[in-house]
Protein backbone atom coordinates (compact mmCIF):
# COMPACT_ATOMS: atom_id res chain seq x y z
CA UNK A 1 0.00 0.00 0.00
CA UNK A 2 1.53 3.03 -0.95
CA UNK A 3 1.98 6.18 1.33
CA UNK A 4 -0.94 7.92 -0.14
CA UNK A 5 -3.36 5.23 0.66
CA UNK A 6 -2.29 4.99 3.98
CA UNK A 7 -3.02 8.52 4.52
CA UNK A 8 -6.50 8.94 3.10
CA UNK A 9 -7.41 5.71 4.95
CA UNK A 10 -6.22 7.36 8.34
CA UNK A 11 -8.51 10.88 7.18
CA UNK A 12 -11.51 8.66 6.70
CA UNK A 13 -11.49 6.62 9.85
CA UNK A 14 -10.52 10.15 11.68
CA UNK A 15 -14.00 11.41 9.90
CA UNK A 16 -15.73 8.73 11.35
CA UNK A 17 -14.69 8.75 14.72
CA UNK A 18 -14.69 12.43 15.11
CA UNK A 19 -18.71 11.69 14.44
CA UNK A 20 -18.88 8.61 16.98
CA UNK A 21 -16.97 10.51 19.98
CA UNK A 22 -20.12 12.87 19.31
CA UNK A 23 -22.60 10.71 19.76
CA UNK A 24 -21.55 8.76 23.15
CA UNK A 25 -21.61 10.19 26.78
CA UNK A 26 -19.76 6.76 27.72
CA UNK A 27 -17.66 7.03 24.90
CA UNK A 28 -14.06 6.26 26.11
CA UNK A 29 -11.28 9.26 25.33
CA UNK A 30 -11.78 11.52 22.33
CA UNK A 31 -10.00 11.02 19.07
CA UNK A 32 -8.02 14.46 19.75
CA UNK A 33 -5.54 12.54 21.96
CA UNK A 34 -2.23 10.57 21.60
CA UNK A 35 -3.91 7.42 21.83
CA UNK A 36 -8.31 7.02 22.85
CA UNK A 37 -9.97 4.23 22.99
CA UNK A 38 -13.81 5.22 21.34
CA UNK A 39 -16.73 3.23 20.89
CA UNK A 40 -15.93 1.11 24.14
CA UNK A 41 -18.17 -1.68 25.49
CA UNK A 42 -18.36 -4.49 27.17
CA UNK A 43 -20.27 -7.89 27.04
CA UNK A 44 -22.46 -7.99 30.14
CA UNK A 45 -22.17 -11.19 32.28
CA UNK A 46 -23.29 -12.96 34.80
CA UNK A 47 -20.24 -15.24 34.35
CA UNK A 48 -16.31 -15.26 35.86
CA UNK A 49 -15.57 -14.12 32.67
CA UNK A 50 -16.22 -11.73 29.57
CA UNK A 51 -14.37 -9.67 26.83
CA UNK A 52 -14.22 -5.65 25.81
CA UNK A 53 -14.25 -4.41 22.84
CA UNK A 54 -13.62 -1.07 20.60
CA UNK A 55 -11.45 0.67 18.64
CA UNK A 56 -7.93 1.89 20.22
CA UNK A 57 -6.70 4.91 17.96
CA UNK A 58 -3.12 6.36 17.73
CA UNK A 59 -2.95 9.95 16.52
CA UNK A 60 0.64 10.28 17.41
CA UNK A 61 3.44 10.13 14.28
CA UNK A 62 5.04 6.44 16.33
CA UNK A 63 3.32 2.91 16.76
CA UNK A 64 2.43 2.20 20.26
CA UNK A 65 2.55 -1.03 21.94
CA UNK A 66 -0.43 -1.44 24.52
CA UNK A 67 1.49 -4.31 26.56
CA UNK A 68 -1.42 -5.17 29.10
CA UNK A 69 -4.66 -3.78 30.91
CA UNK A 70 -6.56 -4.09 33.93
CA UNK A 71 -9.66 -3.72 35.64
CA UNK A 72 -11.32 -2.77 39.19
CA UNK A 73 -14.13 -5.07 38.10
CA UNK A 74 -11.54 -7.94 37.02
CA UNK A 75 -9.01 -9.85 38.91
CA UNK A 76 -7.04 -10.75 35.56
CA UNK A 77 -7.25 -8.91 32.32
CA UNK A 78 -5.21 -10.23 29.06
CA UNK A 79 -4.24 -8.72 25.82
CA UNK A 80 -6.21 -11.56 23.68
CA UNK A 81 -5.85 -12.34 20.37
CA UNK A 82 -7.95 -14.70 17.54
CA UNK A 83 -6.08 -16.71 15.56
CA UNK A 84 -5.84 -19.91 13.54
CA UNK A 85 -3.62 -22.64 15.56
CA UNK A 86 -3.97 -26.14 13.82
CA UNK A 87 -6.66 -25.75 11.92
CA UNK A 88 -8.66 -24.38 14.82
CA UNK A 89 -9.64 -20.90 15.48
CA UNK A 90 -8.09 -20.16 19.41
CA UNK A 91 -8.27 -17.16 21.38
CA UNK A 92 -5.26 -16.90 23.38
CA UNK A 93 -2.75 -14.07 24.86
CA UNK A 94 -1.48 -11.91 22.27
CA UNK A 95 2.25 -12.24 22.04
CA UNK A 96 3.61 -8.51 22.45
CA UNK A 97 0.56 -6.74 23.52
CA UNK A 98 -1.41 -4.97 21.11
CA UNK A 99 0.65 -2.55 18.63
CA UNK A 100 -1.24 0.22 17.21
CA UNK A 101 -0.01 1.42 13.86
CA UNK A 102 1.29 5.71 13.98
CA UNK A 103 -1.52 7.40 12.76
CA UNK A 104 -3.46 4.94 12.77
CA UNK A 105 -6.28 2.31 14.84
CA UNK A 106 -7.00 -1.17 16.14
CA UNK A 107 -10.63 -2.69 16.40
CA UNK A 108 -11.03 -4.74 18.87
CA UNK A 109 -14.26 -7.15 18.03
CA UNK A 110 -15.65 -10.40 18.83
CA UNK A 111 -13.92 -12.83 17.36
CA UNK A 112 -11.23 -10.92 16.87
CA UNK A 113 -8.66 -8.84 19.53
CA UNK A 114 -10.10 -7.90 22.19
CA UNK A 115 -9.50 -7.33 25.92
CA UNK A 116 -10.17 -10.06 28.66
CA UNK A 117 -11.69 -9.70 31.89
CA UNK A 118 -11.28 -12.86 34.14
CA UNK A 119 -11.98 -13.64 38.07
CA UNK A 120 -14.87 -11.02 37.74
CA UNK A 121 -15.44 -9.32 41.03
CA UNK A 122 -19.26 -9.64 40.24
CA UNK A 123 -21.69 -9.57 37.74
CA UNK A 124 -21.46 -6.42 35.02
CA UNK A 125 -25.18 -5.86 34.45
CA UNK A 126 -26.40 -3.80 31.16
CA UNK A 127 -25.87 -0.41 31.18
CA UNK A 128 -22.69 -0.67 33.51
CA UNK A 129 -19.88 0.97 33.53
CA UNK A 130 -16.37 -0.86 33.31
CA UNK A 131 -13.47 0.94 33.37
CA UNK A 132 -10.23 -0.55 31.66
CA UNK A 133 -6.83 0.66 32.38
CA UNK A 134 -4.11 -0.02 29.55
CA UNK A 135 -0.33 -0.23 30.26
CA UNK A 136 1.80 0.76 27.47
CA UNK A 137 5.20 -0.07 26.73
CA UNK A 138 6.76 3.09 27.97
CA UNK A 139 4.82 2.28 30.78
CA UNK A 140 2.53 5.34 30.44
CA UNK A 141 -1.64 3.93 31.22
CA UNK A 142 -5.03 5.17 29.66
CA UNK A 143 -7.83 4.56 31.77
CA UNK A 144 -11.04 4.94 29.67
CA UNK A 145 -14.76 3.92 30.47
CA UNK A 146 -16.91 1.27 28.75
CA UNK A 147 -20.48 0.69 28.76
CA UNK A 148 -21.65 -3.03 28.99
CA UNK A 149 -23.83 -4.71 26.59
CA UNK A 150 -26.64 -7.18 26.19
CA UNK A 151 -24.61 -9.16 23.57
CA UNK A 152 -25.08 -13.02 23.04
CA UNK A 153 -22.09 -13.58 21.06
CA UNK A 154 -18.71 -13.51 21.51
CA UNK A 155 -18.52 -17.04 23.83
CA UNK A 156 -16.13 -18.79 22.15
CA UNK A 157 -13.45 -18.53 24.17
CA UNK A 158 -15.41 -17.46 27.49
CA UNK A 159 -17.10 -20.53 27.36
CA UNK A 160 -14.51 -23.67 26.57
CA UNK A 161 -16.19 -26.52 26.07
CA UNK A 162 -14.19 -30.39 26.66
CA UNK A 163 -12.86 -30.02 22.91
CA UNK A 164 -11.09 -26.68 22.88
CA UNK A 165 -7.98 -26.49 23.42
CA UNK A 166 -7.23 -25.50 27.28
CA UNK A 167 -5.14 -22.65 26.39
CA UNK A 168 -8.08 -21.03 25.18
CA UNK A 169 -10.38 -18.72 26.96
CA UNK B 1 -32.75 16.90 7.71
CA UNK B 2 -29.30 16.79 6.90
CA UNK B 3 -26.45 14.13 5.47
CA UNK B 4 -24.25 13.04 7.91
CA UNK B 5 -20.55 13.17 6.33
CA UNK B 6 -19.59 9.55 6.42
CA UNK B 7 -22.64 9.14 4.16
CA UNK B 8 -21.71 11.90 2.18
CA UNK B 9 -18.47 9.91 1.10
CA UNK B 10 -20.00 6.84 0.82
CA UNK B 11 -22.54 8.60 -1.79
CA UNK B 12 -19.42 10.25 -3.50
CA UNK B 13 -17.92 6.47 -3.45
CA UNK B 14 -20.87 5.37 -4.89
CA UNK B 15 -20.41 7.42 -7.78
CA UNK B 16 -16.97 6.61 -8.23
CA UNK B 17 -17.88 2.92 -8.70
CA UNK B 18 -20.50 4.32 -11.36
CA UNK B 19 -17.22 5.67 -13.24
CA UNK B 20 -15.24 2.34 -13.21
CA UNK B 21 -18.26 0.43 -14.72
CA UNK B 22 -16.79 2.22 -18.02
CA UNK B 23 -19.56 1.56 -20.08
CA UNK B 24 -20.74 4.77 -22.43
CA UNK B 25 -23.76 5.45 -20.32
CA UNK B 26 -22.10 4.84 -16.87
CA UNK B 27 -21.29 8.36 -16.82
CA UNK B 28 -24.67 9.69 -16.94
CA UNK B 29 -25.93 7.60 -14.14
CA UNK B 30 -22.74 8.21 -11.95
CA UNK B 31 -23.36 11.84 -12.61
CA UNK B 32 -26.71 11.54 -10.99
CA UNK B 33 -26.00 9.47 -8.32
CA UNK B 34 -23.56 12.07 -7.37
CA UNK B 35 -25.46 14.95 -7.63
CA UNK B 36 -28.61 13.32 -5.78
CA UNK B 37 -27.79 10.97 -2.60
CA UNK B 38 -29.74 7.84 -2.60
CA UNK B 39 -32.57 8.83 0.13
CA UNK B 40 -30.85 6.06 2.81
CA UNK B 41 -28.61 8.58 3.08
CA UNK B 42 -30.69 11.11 4.45
CA UNK B 43 -30.87 11.59 8.37
CA UNK B 44 -32.99 13.22 11.16
CA UNK B 45 -31.22 14.64 14.14
CA UNK B 46 -31.11 12.59 17.30
CA UNK B 47 -30.31 15.37 19.66
CA UNK B 48 -32.37 18.39 19.97
CA UNK B 49 -35.03 20.40 22.42
CA UNK B 50 -37.26 17.92 21.84
CA UNK B 51 -37.27 14.00 20.61
CA UNK B 52 -37.59 13.50 16.73
CA UNK B 53 -40.67 11.44 15.00
CA UNK B 54 -43.16 14.12 16.27
CA UNK B 55 -42.70 17.17 14.47
CA UNK B 56 -40.84 15.22 11.95
CA UNK B 57 -42.88 14.79 8.69
CA UNK B 58 -44.00 11.47 8.61
CA UNK B 59 -42.00 8.52 7.49
CA UNK B 60 -42.88 5.60 5.38
CA UNK B 61 -42.66 3.17 8.35
CA UNK B 62 -43.50 3.22 11.77
CA UNK B 63 -43.75 0.35 14.43
CA UNK B 64 -44.85 1.23 17.66
CA UNK B 65 -43.86 -0.52 20.50
CA UNK B 66 -44.76 -0.83 24.86
CA UNK B 67 -43.19 -2.90 26.78
CA UNK B 68 -43.50 -3.35 30.67
CA UNK B 69 -41.04 -2.90 33.35
CA UNK B 70 -39.81 -6.40 35.09
CA UNK B 71 -40.44 -6.53 38.48
CA UNK B 72 -37.69 -5.31 40.74
CA UNK B 73 -36.32 -3.00 38.13
CA UNK B 74 -35.22 0.69 39.86
CA UNK B 75 -34.89 4.54 38.81
CA UNK B 76 -31.23 3.19 38.43
CA UNK B 77 -31.74 0.86 36.52
CA UNK B 78 -34.57 2.50 34.11
CA UNK B 79 -31.37 5.08 33.97
CA UNK B 80 -29.23 2.68 32.58
CA UNK B 81 -31.85 0.96 30.32
CA UNK B 82 -32.44 4.86 28.80
CA UNK B 83 -29.10 5.75 28.43
CA UNK B 84 -28.33 2.56 26.68
CA UNK B 85 -31.47 3.37 24.25
CA UNK B 86 -30.26 6.74 23.70
CA UNK B 87 -26.96 5.49 22.79
CA UNK B 88 -28.13 3.50 20.04
CA UNK B 89 -30.86 5.54 18.94
CA UNK B 90 -28.28 8.34 18.17
CA UNK B 91 -25.98 6.15 16.22
CA UNK B 92 -28.42 4.55 14.22
CA UNK B 93 -30.19 7.53 13.40
CA UNK B 94 -27.15 8.69 11.85
CA UNK B 95 -26.60 5.66 9.94
CA UNK B 96 -23.93 4.60 12.18
CA UNK B 97 -24.39 1.05 14.13
CA UNK B 98 -25.06 0.80 17.33
CA UNK B 99 -22.66 -0.88 19.97
CA UNK B 100 -22.71 -4.28 19.40
CA UNK B 101 -24.53 -4.29 16.78
CA UNK B 102 -24.10 -7.66 15.10
CA UNK B 103 -25.79 -6.51 11.70
CA UNK B 104 -23.93 -3.20 11.26
CA UNK B 105 -24.37 -3.21 7.65
CA UNK B 106 -28.06 -2.88 7.81
CA UNK B 107 -27.80 0.97 9.68
CA UNK B 108 -25.73 2.00 6.76
CA UNK B 109 -29.40 3.78 5.52
CA UNK B 110 -30.64 5.58 8.13
CA UNK B 111 -33.67 7.15 5.69
CA UNK B 112 -34.52 9.31 7.78
CA UNK B 113 -34.73 6.83 11.03
CA UNK B 114 -36.12 8.29 14.16
CA UNK B 115 -36.25 6.70 17.78
CA UNK B 116 -38.69 8.14 19.94
CA UNK B 117 -39.50 7.03 23.85
CA UNK B 118 -42.38 7.55 26.09
CA UNK B 119 -43.12 6.72 29.74
CA UNK B 120 -46.62 4.69 30.39
CA UNK B 121 -48.30 5.89 33.69
CA UNK B 122 -47.01 2.86 35.80
CA UNK B 123 -43.52 3.80 35.03
CA UNK B 124 -43.67 6.29 37.43
CA UNK B 125 -45.26 4.44 40.01
CA UNK B 126 -43.20 1.49 39.37
CA UNK B 127 -39.60 3.58 40.03
CA UNK B 128 -40.85 5.65 43.08
CA UNK B 129 -41.70 8.73 40.62
CA UNK B 130 -44.91 9.50 41.66
CA UNK B 131 -45.01 12.45 42.63
CA UNK B 132 -42.99 13.14 38.97
CA UNK B 133 -45.71 12.11 37.37
CA UNK B 134 -47.91 14.44 35.09
CA UNK B 135 -51.15 14.43 36.88
CA UNK B 136 -52.82 14.36 33.68
CA UNK B 137 -50.79 11.12 32.75
CA UNK B 138 -53.38 8.53 33.16
CA UNK B 139 -55.20 6.03 30.59
CA UNK B 140 -57.84 7.54 28.92
CA UNK B 141 -61.54 7.37 29.97
CA UNK B 142 -63.40 4.24 28.79
CA UNK B 143 -65.90 5.26 25.49
CA UNK B 144 -69.08 3.90 24.39
CA UNK B 145 -67.19 3.35 21.48
CA UNK B 146 -64.53 0.96 22.53
CA UNK B 147 -63.36 -2.46 22.65
CA UNK B 148 -60.57 -2.40 23.74
CA UNK B 149 -57.79 -5.75 23.92
CA UNK B 150 -55.22 -6.15 26.41
CA UNK B 151 -53.06 -7.17 23.91
CA UNK B 152 -53.05 -3.64 22.24
CA UNK B 153 -53.43 -1.28 25.38
CA UNK B 154 -51.32 -0.21 28.15
CA UNK B 155 -47.41 -0.34 28.58
CA UNK B 156 -44.59 0.87 30.63
CA UNK B 157 -42.22 1.92 28.20
CA UNK B 158 -43.09 3.01 24.27
CA UNK B 159 -40.47 2.97 21.93
CA UNK B 160 -41.76 4.36 18.57
CA UNK B 161 -39.14 3.76 15.19
CA UNK B 162 -40.13 5.56 12.26
CA UNK B 163 -37.93 5.73 8.82
CA UNK B 164 -38.46 5.63 5.36
CA UNK B 165 -37.04 2.01 4.64
CA UNK B 166 -38.45 -1.03 6.61
CA UNK B 167 -35.18 -2.68 6.78
CA UNK B 168 -33.87 -0.16 8.67
CA UNK B 169 -37.11 0.08 10.93
CA UNK B 170 -36.59 -4.03 11.64
CA UNK B 171 -32.91 -3.43 12.02
CA UNK B 172 -33.05 -0.60 14.30
CA UNK B 173 -36.43 -1.64 16.39
CA UNK B 174 -34.55 -5.39 17.00
CA UNK B 175 -31.13 -3.55 18.50
CA UNK B 176 -33.09 -1.53 20.51
CA UNK B 177 -35.26 -4.65 22.10
CA UNK B 178 -31.77 -5.91 22.43
CA UNK B 179 -30.89 -3.32 24.83
CA UNK B 180 -33.53 -3.36 26.93
CA UNK B 181 -34.57 -6.63 26.96
CA UNK B 182 -32.32 -6.77 30.59
CA UNK B 183 -35.07 -3.96 32.05
CA UNK B 184 -38.39 -4.60 29.89
CA UNK B 185 -40.58 -7.44 28.43
CA UNK B 186 -42.48 -7.14 25.52
CA UNK B 187 -46.10 -6.34 25.72
CA UNK B 188 -47.34 -4.82 22.45
CA UNK B 189 -46.06 -4.03 18.77
CA UNK B 190 -47.60 -2.09 16.24
CA UNK B 191 -46.39 -2.05 12.87
CA UNK B 192 -47.83 0.52 10.12
CA UNK B 193 -47.04 2.32 6.69
CA UNK B 194 -47.69 5.17 4.79
CA UNK B 195 -47.28 5.61 1.16
CA UNK B 196 -43.71 4.73 -0.25
CA UNK B 197 -41.03 7.17 -0.20
CA UNK B 198 -41.46 9.03 -3.41
CA UNK B 199 -44.78 7.76 -4.49
CA UNK B 200 -46.15 11.33 -3.63
CA UNK B 201 -44.98 14.94 -3.44
CA UNK B 202 -43.53 15.60 0.29
CA UNK B 203 -45.93 16.57 2.41
CA UNK B 204 -49.26 15.40 0.93
CA UNK B 205 -51.60 14.09 3.41
CA UNK B 206 -51.60 10.57 3.65
CA UNK B 207 -54.85 8.41 3.26
CA UNK B 208 -56.30 5.60 5.80
CA UNK B 209 -57.46 2.50 4.16
CA UNK B 210 -61.05 3.56 3.85
CA UNK B 211 -59.51 5.67 1.10
CA UNK B 212 -60.31 9.03 3.05
CA UNK B 213 -57.28 12.15 3.06
CA UNK B 214 -56.81 11.35 6.66
CA UNK B 215 -54.68 14.21 8.73
CA UNK B 216 -55.78 17.76 6.70
CA UNK B 217 -55.97 19.72 9.99
CA UNK B 218 -53.03 19.18 11.51
CA UNK B 219 -50.15 21.71 13.35
CA UNK B 220 -47.81 22.50 10.79
CA UNK B 221 -45.84 25.88 11.98
CA UNK B 222 -43.16 25.75 14.42
CA UNK B 223 -45.86 28.15 16.44
CA UNK B 224 -48.59 25.46 15.57
CA UNK B 225 -46.15 23.25 17.51
CA UNK B 226 -45.39 25.07 20.59
CA UNK B 227 -49.00 26.31 21.29
CA UNK B 228 -50.28 22.48 20.73
CA UNK B 229 -47.90 19.77 20.70
CA UNK B 230 -44.82 20.89 23.20
CA UNK B 231 -45.51 21.26 26.34
CA UNK B 232 -43.84 23.77 29.27
CA UNK B 233 -44.59 21.40 32.16
CA UNK B 234 -45.40 20.70 34.94
CA UNK B 235 -43.91 18.70 35.76
CA UNK B 236 -40.66 20.90 35.36
CA UNK B 237 -38.75 17.93 33.78
CA UNK B 238 -41.55 17.92 31.31
CA UNK B 239 -40.61 21.07 29.53
CA UNK B 240 -40.24 20.20 25.62
CA UNK B 241 -41.73 16.96 26.15
CA UNK B 242 -45.13 15.62 25.10
CA UNK B 243 -47.74 13.28 25.55
CA UNK B 244 -49.11 10.85 22.91
CA UNK B 245 -52.24 8.35 22.83
CA UNK B 246 -51.86 5.35 20.60
CA UNK B 247 -55.38 4.14 19.85
CA UNK B 248 -55.51 0.99 17.80
CA UNK B 249 -58.81 1.31 15.65
CA UNK B 250 -59.93 -1.72 13.45
CA UNK B 251 -61.85 -1.00 10.24
CA UNK B 252 -64.95 -3.24 9.00
CA UNK B 253 -63.87 -2.90 5.32
CA UNK B 254 -65.88 -5.48 4.68
CA UNK B 255 -69.01 -3.73 5.74
CA UNK B 256 -67.49 -0.49 4.05
CA UNK B 257 -67.27 -2.10 0.71
CA UNK B 258 -70.97 -1.90 0.44
CA UNK B 259 -70.96 2.00 1.33
CA UNK B 260 -71.53 3.33 -1.83
CA UNK B 261 -69.51 6.72 -2.82
CA UNK B 262 -71.90 9.67 -1.80
CA UNK B 263 -72.63 7.55 1.52
CA UNK B 264 -68.95 7.92 2.31
CA UNK B 265 -68.46 11.44 1.40
CA UNK B 266 -71.43 12.37 4.06
CA UNK B 267 -69.75 9.91 6.23
CA UNK B 268 -66.77 12.58 6.61
CA UNK B 269 -68.35 15.26 5.19
CA UNK B 270 -65.09 15.57 2.58
CA UNK B 271 -65.26 14.51 -1.06
CA UNK B 272 -63.34 11.13 -1.79
CA UNK B 273 -60.73 12.85 -4.50
CA UNK B 274 -59.51 15.44 -2.97
CA UNK B 275 -60.33 15.56 0.79
CA UNK B 276 -62.24 19.16 -0.05
CA UNK B 277 -65.15 20.05 2.35
CA UNK B 278 -68.30 18.98 1.01
CA UNK B 279 -68.87 22.92 1.04
CA UNK B 280 -65.24 24.02 -0.43
CA UNK B 281 -63.19 23.15 -3.14
CA UNK B 282 -59.48 22.66 -1.75
CA UNK B 283 -58.88 20.16 1.29
CA UNK B 284 -57.31 22.97 3.24
CA UNK B 285 -60.68 24.81 2.69
CA UNK B 286 -62.11 25.90 5.97
CA UNK B 287 -65.95 23.56 5.83
CA UNK B 288 -69.03 25.61 6.33
CA UNK B 289 -70.77 24.25 9.10
CA UNK B 290 -73.92 26.39 8.90
CA UNK B 291 -74.30 25.98 5.14
CA UNK B 292 -77.27 24.26 4.00
CA UNK B 293 -78.37 22.60 0.67
CA UNK B 294 -81.25 22.47 -1.48
CA UNK B 295 -83.46 20.98 1.12
CA UNK B 296 -82.52 22.94 4.28
CA UNK B 297 -80.84 20.22 5.22
CA UNK B 298 -76.88 20.92 6.39
CA UNK B 299 -74.27 20.00 3.33
CA UNK B 300 -71.80 18.69 6.12
CA UNK B 301 -74.46 16.44 8.10
CA UNK B 302 -74.77 16.77 11.63
CA UNK B 303 -73.37 13.24 12.44
CA UNK B 304 -70.35 14.19 10.20
CA UNK B 305 -66.98 13.20 11.22
CA UNK B 306 -65.38 16.78 10.58
CA UNK B 307 -68.09 18.19 12.10
CA UNK B 308 -68.01 16.21 14.97
CA UNK B 309 -64.45 16.06 15.65
CA UNK B 310 -65.02 20.18 16.29
CA UNK B 311 -67.42 19.82 19.66
CA UNK B 312 -66.32 23.44 20.61
CA UNK B 313 -66.36 24.45 17.51
CA UNK B 314 -63.33 25.66 17.44
CA UNK B 315 -61.85 25.66 14.05
CA UNK B 316 -58.02 24.42 13.09
CA UNK B 317 -56.47 22.03 15.22
CA UNK B 318 -56.87 20.56 18.25
CA UNK B 319 -53.42 18.10 18.53
CA UNK B 320 -51.36 16.27 15.95
CA UNK B 321 -52.11 13.32 14.03
CA UNK B 322 -49.41 11.25 12.60
CA UNK B 323 -50.93 8.16 12.47
CA UNK B 324 -49.99 4.78 9.88
CA UNK B 325 -52.31 1.89 8.51
CA UNK B 326 -52.01 -1.31 9.36
CA UNK B 327 -53.38 -4.62 7.37
CA UNK B 328 -52.44 -8.03 8.56
CA UNK B 329 -54.75 -9.52 5.92
CA UNK B 330 -57.67 -11.85 6.04
CA UNK B 331 -58.24 -14.44 8.63
CA UNK B 332 -58.94 -17.70 8.70
CA UNK B 333 -62.95 -16.82 8.05
CA UNK B 334 -62.09 -14.30 5.61
CA UNK B 335 -62.84 -11.02 7.55
CA UNK B 336 -59.99 -8.03 6.46
CA UNK B 337 -58.28 -7.08 9.95
CA UNK B 338 -56.85 -4.03 9.34
CA UNK B 339 -57.24 -0.23 10.51
CA UNK B 340 -55.36 2.78 11.68
CA UNK B 341 -52.71 3.32 14.32
CA UNK B 342 -54.34 5.98 15.35
CA UNK B 343 -52.11 8.87 17.52
CA UNK B 344 -52.48 12.25 18.99
CA UNK B 345 -49.55 14.02 20.12
CA UNK B 346 -50.81 16.80 22.44
CA UNK B 347 -49.40 19.19 25.79
CA UNK B 348 -51.95 17.88 27.25
CA UNK B 349 -54.79 15.25 26.15
CA UNK B 350 -56.77 15.48 28.94
CA UNK B 351 -57.95 18.99 27.54
CA UNK B 352 -57.36 18.72 23.67
CA UNK B 353 -58.07 14.98 23.11
CA UNK B 354 -60.18 13.77 25.32
CA UNK B 355 -63.19 16.31 24.46
CA UNK B 356 -62.96 15.50 21.14
CA UNK B 357 -62.35 11.71 21.60
CA UNK B 358 -65.73 12.13 23.74
CA UNK B 359 -68.21 13.47 20.93
CA UNK B 360 -66.55 11.21 18.15
CA UNK B 361 -67.45 8.44 20.43
CA UNK B 362 -71.06 9.64 20.96
CA UNK B 363 -72.46 10.17 17.49
CA UNK B 364 -70.02 10.04 14.55
CA UNK B 365 -71.22 8.04 11.19
CA UNK B 366 -67.51 6.87 10.82
CA UNK B 367 -68.47 4.86 13.96
CA UNK B 368 -70.43 2.62 11.87
CA UNK B 369 -67.04 1.01 10.39
CA UNK B 370 -64.73 1.54 13.01
CA UNK B 371 -63.88 0.33 16.53
CA UNK B 372 -61.21 1.10 18.78
CA UNK B 373 -59.36 -1.82 20.02
CA UNK B 374 -56.34 -0.75 21.33
CA UNK B 375 -55.47 2.23 24.04
CA UNK B 376 -52.59 3.84 25.46
CA UNK B 377 -50.90 7.04 26.62
CA UNK B 378 -46.99 8.01 27.10
CA UNK B 379 -45.52 10.78 28.16
CA UNK B 380 -42.67 11.62 25.68
CA UNK B 381 -39.71 13.19 27.65
CA UNK B 382 -38.04 16.53 25.84
CA UNK B 383 -35.11 15.36 23.59
CA UNK B 384 -31.54 14.74 24.56
CA UNK B 385 -28.74 17.13 24.89
CA UNK B 386 -25.72 16.45 22.73
CA UNK B 387 -24.31 13.36 24.94
CA UNK B 388 -26.93 13.14 27.11
CA UNK B 389 -30.23 10.75 26.66
CA UNK B 390 -33.80 11.18 26.75
CA UNK B 391 -34.83 10.88 30.48
CA UNK B 392 -31.90 11.91 31.99
CA UNK B 393 -33.91 15.14 33.40
CA UNK B 394 -36.34 12.64 35.17
CA UNK B 395 -34.22 9.72 36.21
CA UNK B 396 -30.89 10.80 36.40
Amino acid sequence: MSRTHVFRRVMLTGAALTLAAAGLAACGGSSDGALAVNDSWTKATDGPMTGSFGTVVNGTAADITVTGASSPVAGIVELHETTMVDGEMVMQPKPGGFVIPAGGSLALEPGGNHVMLMGLTGAIAPGQDVPITLTLSNGDTLTYTTVAKDFAGGNESYEPTPSMSPSMG
Amino acid sequence: MTISRRQFVTGAALGVGGIAVGAAGATAVAASQSAEPVAGAQVEPFYGAHQSGVATPAQAYAVFAAYDLRPGVTREDAARMMRLLSDDAARLTQGRPALGDTEPELAAAASRLTVTFGFGPAFFDRLGLADQRPPWLRQLPGFEIDALEDRWSGGDLLIQVCADDPITVSHAQRMLWKDARAFVSARWRQDGFLNARGSAEPGTTPRNLLGQVDGTVNPRSPEDFDALVWSDGPPSWFAGGTMLAVRRIRMDLDRWDRVDRPDREQTIGRTLDTGAPLTGTGEFDEPDLQALGPNGFPVISDFAHIRRARPSGVLGPQFLRRGYNYDLGEDTMGVTDAGHIFTAYAADLETQFVPVQQALSDIDLLNQWTKPIGSAVFALPPGAPEGGWVGQVLLA
